[in-house]
């Protein structure tokens, strides 16, 4: 504990989060929107550090573990009519379905196949979904009856737990041995299972862990807006989207991707003037990032011992 | 029934070509630099648009355009090895182990740089060159344009020629020793700084003619950047990373199917059917169809 309050990086986190928590008094309902978008998108990158940035599986398909939660529970609630909290559960649990299905293929292949496999898995999707359109909405969006509430502020807090809540399990989960042992096994998963260590149960923790948030975070997405899009949940742009905040906040330590998925939202809302070319600009600026600060912004902040 | 075979055979044929052709450079620059250069679809669509722009803007004439479509997909492609590549490479803050990783997302990134710019400039409507050749010529019964054919032609006698330069010659052979052992080749001599050199040079050649091929039969814009590269991919591990040869076999299996797919279900599920023999064969045989253990 000692070790934490001596940190930097602790007493940063805790102002940012505290800072975060008293906007509703400041901001205007729009930007309050803009953010609340901002915190169910870290859900997205802070599930799929656990998996880049410590058991080093490089998933290209993100999206097919936040669209499975997403259409799941917008399915479940416009045909089968339940309650939208089940919904949002029943979601992340089919996303953690998907995620099972990924581990087969995670222990088998290595590097680029397994990236490939997911981002196959994520146009299957796609395409399954414009494909039987007239039951999935297709490429215009399948509409929700239940929606999280017609409260800004309500939505804004909503997803301001959900953010600190999910990061706050994912950084416990990720400083215990299980953390450790996935950092272990994505360097040198022969000599990780060398020294005793079952690899495959791991694995199966980091990706149930990050399908469920995903999940979750794909499935409040839609409640918040009201329709299951492709182009907002499962399209290829979203998975760039989320590499891209990863690596300018920093992998491999859960809060970098959320403060860079804050930071790449509120970033987008304010090159909007420049139309087209703020996505550009956003990619160069990662770009930049990786090749001269490779630990992003947290790693501006790493300061004396590990710490947070 | 078999006009419908006929027609999807020598459709099919022609597009597996420029798909082998296309994704040629994208295995070799993996075989022997351990590149998997995911902004591959830019630089075929970089080659494209000059070579429409040296063509329609500025009446270079068919021969120059191609040329100015060529070389600047040669200059995209150094531009990318020196200023994205090896400063990775040579990065003392990256470890090496994550090398790889910060590879594929760099080179990601430069294709959504180059997708964003190419479609402010250009829009994002496909750019056609005009066809090599007019006409229309008639095989097994099935009428094809004389263009296809042409097209189809000089990818087999490119892909011939690569083959020969990798099998034949001693610098051909230096890069498939590369690709086999760098340690090994850098023990006889051979300055591997060199070796990678060369086989950017080449990768832009190859992956500069398959552009220019494509703007003159299927057309091409900056949306199409993830979409061919994805192709690439897919075409590169179905044969084997770094195995031209099955690349070539992955490129006929993938054209045909997906021209099958197109003529007898949709032409809106075209990819689909590949994409679940990807699957199917990555979870069978990790190394790809052709590839080596």
């Amino acid at each position: 504990m000692k070790r934490y309050l001596l940190s930097i990086r602790f007493w940063l986190v805790l102002l940012v989060i505290v800072v975060l928590g008293l906007l509703p008094f400041e901001l205007s309902y729009y930007f309050l929107g803009v953010l609340t978008t901002a915190y169910l998108f870290s859900g997205y990158a802070m599930s799929w550090d656990l998996l880049f940035g410590y058991s080093g599986e490089v998933n290209f398909g993100p999206t097919f573990l936040i669209g499975l939660g997403a259409y799941g529970s917008a399915l479940l609630d416009v045909y089968a009519g339940l309650p939208m909290w089940l919904c949002v559960i029943l979601g992340a649990l089919i996303a953690v379905a998907g995620g099972l299905l990924l581990v087969a293929p995670a222990l088998r292949l290595r590097g680029p196949y397994f990236g490939l496999i997911t981002l196959v898995a994520a146009l299957i999707l796609e395409k399954l979904i414009v494909i039987f359109a007239s039951v999935t909405g297709g490429e215009i969006g399948l509409g929700v009856p239940d929606i999280l509430s017609l409260s800004t502020w309500v939505n804004y807090y909503d997803a301001y737990v959900f953010m600190l809540a999910s990061g706050l399990i994912m950084v416990l989960v990720s400083r215990s041995s299980i953390g450790l042992i996935l950092e272990a096994s994505g360097q040198d998963p022969i000599a990780t299972q060398a020294l005793g260590l079952n690899i495959i149960k791991y694995k199966l923790v980091a990706f149930v862990l990050s399908a469920f948030i995903s999940g979750m975070a794909g499935s409040l997405t839609v409640f918040y807006l009201g329709t299951a899009s492709v182009g907002t949940v499962i399209a290829v742009s979203v998975t760039l989207q989320i590499i891209i905040a990863t690596v300018l906040g920093g992998r491999r330590s859960i809060i970098g991707p959320a403060l860079g998925a804050i930071f790449l939202i509120v970033a987008a809302e304010l090159l909007r003037p420049i139309g087209q070319l703020n996505e550009v600009v956003v990619a160069v600026l990662a770009l930049l990032v990786l090749l001269f600060y490779p630990d992003g912004f947290i790693g501006l902040f790493k300061g004396r011992g590990r710490g947070l | 029934m078999t006009h419908l075979i006929a027609q999807i055979l020598v459709d099919g044929f022609v597009i597996s070509a420029i798909y082998a052709l296309g994704a040629a450079g994208f295995t070799i620059i993996f075989g022997v630099s351990g590149v998997l250069n995911l902004a591959h679809g830019a630089h075929l669509v970089i080659a494209a648009t000059v070579a429409w722009l040296a063509l329609t803007q500025w009446g270079w004439g068919l021969v120059g355009s191609s040329l100015a479509g060529i070389v600047a997909a040669l200059i995209s492609s150094y531009l990318l090895f020196g200023g994205v590549i090896r400063p990775i490479e040579r990065s003392r803050r990256i470890p090496p182990e994550e090398k790889e990783i910060f590879t594929l997302t760099a080179t990601l990134l430069v294709g959504i740089i180059a997708q964003g710019l190419l479609s402010y400039f250009f829009g994002s409507n496909p750019i056609t060159t005009s066809p090599l050749v007019n006409g229309v010529t008639e095989i097994i019964g099935v009428r094809v344009p004389t263009n296809e054919l042409i097209i189809g032609a000089v990818a087999w006698v490119v892909l011939a020629l690569l083959w020969l330069f990798v099998h034949q010659t001693r610098l051909g052979k230096a890069l498939l020793a590369a690709s086999m052992s760098p340690r090994g080749l850098a023990l006889i001599g051979v300055e591997l700084n060199q070796v990678h050199f060369i086989v950017w040079g080449l990768y832009g050649l190859l992956t500069g003619l398959s552009g220019v091929l494509l703007a003159s039969f299927l057309g091409a814009s900056a949306d199409d950047i993830p979409g061919l590269t994805a192709l690439a991919f897919t075409i590169v591990v179905l044969g084997g990373l770094g195995n031209i040869l099955g690349s070539l076999g992955a490129a006929y299996i993938i054209g045909i199917l997906g021209t099958a797919t197109a003529y007898l279900v949709s032409s809106s599920i075209t990819e689909l059917p590949a994409l679940f023999l990807l699957i199917a064969i990555l979870l069978v045989r990790p190394q790809g169809l052709f590839g080596r253990q």
